[in-house]
């Protein structure tokens, strides 16, 4: 097991004119599952990959536990692709499609059952070990795979997009599966993918990246409670965040004809701004009793269970700015209703629009 | 309604039964052609003349896959030819079916399956490596990064005494400006690890030939590919009494199949060292030669052997001061063409052209020897027809292949589903159970109200 860290690593393609991955600082602890998350052409698979050895680091350099890897063929670092190829070979049990590559190394046969075995019980395969692999399902074959990388015994698993060509329940239960193993077995875990929600389920942390750079890297609950910038704040969520410009003014900020309750402190942080942005979690959002708060006419309403999703136009708000608010009502208001809709100023988040950047 | 995606579209494809997963097509439509082994559902479908195989996918992997496909066809890479997506296709019941994307089926191609088995000879196993190990750096000298290198993604056409090989199977690929060491590096390892399974594969079914050793086989690809790629692209310094070096590299690309279209030529400062690196080599020398001259497309060593055949002609005659194209047309209609009418339409489908060409001027100088004296054209293919060909199975479409110690395949359109006698009660799952009992969130939506009670849950257990 081991540390994995990324110091300045950027990755400039020929003829590029800005770096795939740009000065990459990330510090992966051992035993961490770390997802890399972002839209695509941001980074991540780039980012990965280098660690691999299977793109050239242009400069800076990438630690695997206190060792320079940077330069080193991709073989000789102790890392192992998941998924890269989950063909089962048809004439071989499970457990010899599990251990055929330790028999290309030469590993001593009593090694190889022995790590095979350990492998297969960690995925309650065992009983399953001499069966030819034909009458698996879909789920258990995902399971061999993942038992060819655990009999490798790496450093670090190396996983980009794995789940991306499984249909959607065989994904979700994969997806529980992975995150539980990585957990039982402990070996640092890099992980790929463009979907916030298994970055999101999956990892200890989560390292957000556009456009070749880093935005945040933090636990999933604090990339949703306090997203470092704007785009960390639009990524995650479903619906995602309320992204308003307001105008500033001496009592808060003003989105058409609702002050937004803003401390001084906070203004105070973007001196020069006339405008700033608003980010307001659907979640965050309750019908107010009296007439406090944003008033709304409604355009949409979307029953799910005990809550609604309420879409419409802030009144006095004359641009495209749509909210979305999930309320918990027995009974939820009618289109064309008129709400007012209030929120916990410590749900508010500001960010400047000069930057980008969360000033709150 | 299906929707087709397709450059050159076949309207014998659009009545099929779309509406049906690919695995429970009924036979009239199926072929049962030997193939390597596919994690997806992969079919070959007849449909008149033309067979295609048919893979089910996920729609943004299908889209890619043919464009990938389409653009390996553009730049003459031997693969497979992309024939159509098919999309937006929904069962019976009207529930979303996955894409099928639709490839041509290479004629007369061999899969793996059917070439490594008992009696092979070594020889053959050391062109079947070679040709593999062509295609794996021609694909790397045009930035081509397979990604899952594998006897299964990969057929075999007979080429003269050689062998060619063709990519079927591009799911992983991916194209880049140049690949970098890393990433040739990341195909040779997987090149390694899927052969030997693969290997290992045809071992424990007892398919692979007794006398071969997945091990060494593997050994001898990546060794095979190391010493090609430093042939085709390494540097080589000597001193400049030695000029001719460089006609003599030249010639060993050509050799090799690869014309030179840009070659780097350095000298130290006093000029007394050079320097020479290839950068850029095109496949396809004799080839590109011979289609220009005649318009026959053929493998490469098909072309080396006929233009051999056409430069003997030129002697022979005497033109060799006409010009080439003149005599090439003479050698095309005089020799070639007689030869290929003179295989009776039904036996046609055994070999290619080029291939029945190569195997008549073989047929001849071994009867030539025989008989210590040249034996007529005419009269070689006459005989080769007779005691060759008639007996040689058919190679167009490799159907019913007949596997050892007359075992059967569980399925016969699907070699991954292994042998019909290994069918077993399968032991309960507790996983597979916990699995099916979960209730899954839909795919895409964030519950944050889960996820803060999974913190809290993990919170409490510490």
């Amino acid at each position: 097991m081991a540390t994995v860290t990324f110091r300045d690593a950027t990755r400039v393609y020929p003829g590029a004119d800005h770096p795939a991955v740009d000065a990459l600082n990330l510090e992966i602890e051992d035993g961490e599952f770390m997802v890399l998350v972002g839209p695509s052409g941001c980074g991540k698979s780039t980012s990965l990959r280098m660690l691999a050895g299977l793109e050239e680091v242009t400069s800076g350099s990438i630690l695997i536990g206190d060792e320079d890897v940077t330069e080193m063929p991709p073989k000789e670092r102790d890392v192992a692709m998941v998924f890269q190829n989950y063909a089962l070979y048809p004439h071989m049990s499970v457990g010899e499609n599990m251990g055929f590559a330790l028999k290309m190394q030469n590993v001593p046969k009593a090694e190889r059952e022995a790590r095979v075995r350990e492998a297969a019980e960690l995925l309650g395969l065992e009983d399953f070990i001499d069966r030819k692999p034909k009458q698996l399902s879909g789920g258990q074959r995902q399971r061999v795979a993942m038992g060819r990388a655990i009999v490798r015994q790496p450093e670090v698993f190396l996983m980009d997009e794995p789940l991306s060509n499984l249909d959607a329940k065989l994904r979700v239960a994969t997806r529980t599966q992975i995150a539980a193993l990585q957990t039982r077995l402990g070996v640092t875990t890099v992980y790929v993918t463009h979907d916030q929600v298994e970055a999101m389920t999956m990892g200890d942390r989560v390292a957000v990246l556009r456009e070749g750079v880093l935005q945040q890297v933090d636990s999933p609950l604090a990339l949703y409670d306090t997203p470092r910038n704007i785009f960390v704040a639009g990524f995650f969520g479903s619906p995602s965040m309320n992204l308003l410009r307001g105008t500033v003014a001496e009592d808060g900020v003003h989105i058409g004809r609702w002050t937004v309750p803003v401390a001084r402190t906070v203004l105070d942080r973007a001196p020069n701004e006339s405008t700033l942005t608003i980010g307001i979690r659907p979640e965050a959002f309750g019908i107010a009793s009296g007439d406090e708060g944003m008033n709304m006419e409604i355009a949409l309403v979307e029953e799910l269970g005990s809550d609604a999703y309420l879409h419409g136009r802030p009144a006095g708000v004359t641009g495209d700015d749509i909210v979305v608010a999930r309320v918990t009502t027995r009974r939820p208001p009618r289109i064309g209703e008129k709400v007012h809709l209030q929120v916990d100023p410590a749900d508010i988040h500001v960010f400047s629009d000069a930057t980008g950047e969360r000033i709150s | 309604m299906p929707r087709f995606l397709s450059a050159k579209p076949d309207a014998g494809l659009i009545p099929l039964p779309w509406n049906l997963p690919l695995e429970e097509w009924p036979p009239e439509h199926l072929v049962a052609l030997p193939r390597g082994i596919s994690r997806h559902v992969v079919r070959f479908i007849r449909v008149g003349d033309e067979v295609y195989a048919a893979k089910e996918v996920i729609e943004h992997l299908a889209i890619r896959e043919y464009r990938l496909l389409h653009d390996l066809n553009r730049l003459g890479t031997p693969s497979v030819e992309p024939a159509a997506v098919i999309r937006s296709r929904v069962d019976r019941d009207g529930n979303p079916l996955d894409p099928v994307l639709v490839t041509r089926h290479l004629q007369f191609a061999l899969p793996y399956r059917s070439l490594f088995t008992q009696g092979v000879r070594q020889n053959t196993v050391n062109r079947l490596v070679d040709a593999m190990v062509v295609l794996l750096v021609r694909l790397h000298l045009v930035g081509f990064l397979w990604g899952d290198v594998s006897l299964s993604n990969t057929l075999f056409r007979r080429d003269a005494s050689e062998f060619a090989a063709h990519l079927v199977d591009a799911e992983t690929g991916e194209f880049h400006e140049k690949l970098t060491e890393g990433q040739r590096e990341h195909d040779l390892q997987i090149a390694r690890v899927n052969l030997f399974g693969e290997f290992c594969d045809l071992e424990a079914g007892g398919l692979l030939d007794a006398a071969l050793d997945p091990t060494t086989l593997v050994e001898a690809i990546e060794n095979r590919y190391r010493e090609l790629w430093q042939e085709l692209t390494g540097a080589e310094w000597f001193d400049d009494s030695e000029m001719h070096r460089i006609e003599r590299r030249v010639r060993r690309l050509n050799a090799l199949g690869f014309d030179v279209a840009e070659l780097d030529i350095t000298t130290d400062m006093e000029g007394s060292s050079v320097r020479i690196q290839p950068k850029v080599v095109d496949p396809g020398h004799h080839s590109r030669r011979l289609l220009k001259l005649t318009g026959l497309d053929t493998e490469e060593n098909q072309a080396r052997r006929l233009l051999n055949d056409l430069d003997t002609f030129r002697a022979r005659t005497g033109q060799q001061g006409l010009d080439e194209a003149i005599v090439a047309h003479e050698w095309l209609t005089q020799h070639f063409e007689p030869v290929v009418t003179a295989v009776p339409e039904d036996l046609r489908g055994k070999r290619e052209a080029a291939q029945i060409f190569h195997e008549v001027l073989e047929y001849r100088w071994y009867r030539s020897e025989e008989a210590g004296h040249e034996i007529p054209l005419a009269e070689a293919a006459q005989g080769y027809v007779n005691e060759v060909l008639s007996s040689l199975p058919d190679e167009e479409l490799n159907a019913d292949p007949v596997l050892p110690g007359g075992r059967e395949l569980a399925n016969p359109y699907d070699p991954s589903q292994g042998f019909a006698e290994d069918v077993e009660e399968m032991p309960l799952d507790p996983w597979e159970e916990a699995a099916a009992s979960e209730e899954p969130a839909p795919i895409g939506h964030l519950d944050i109200d889960a996820l803060r009670a999974k913190h809290r849950r993990g919170k409490d257990d510490e």
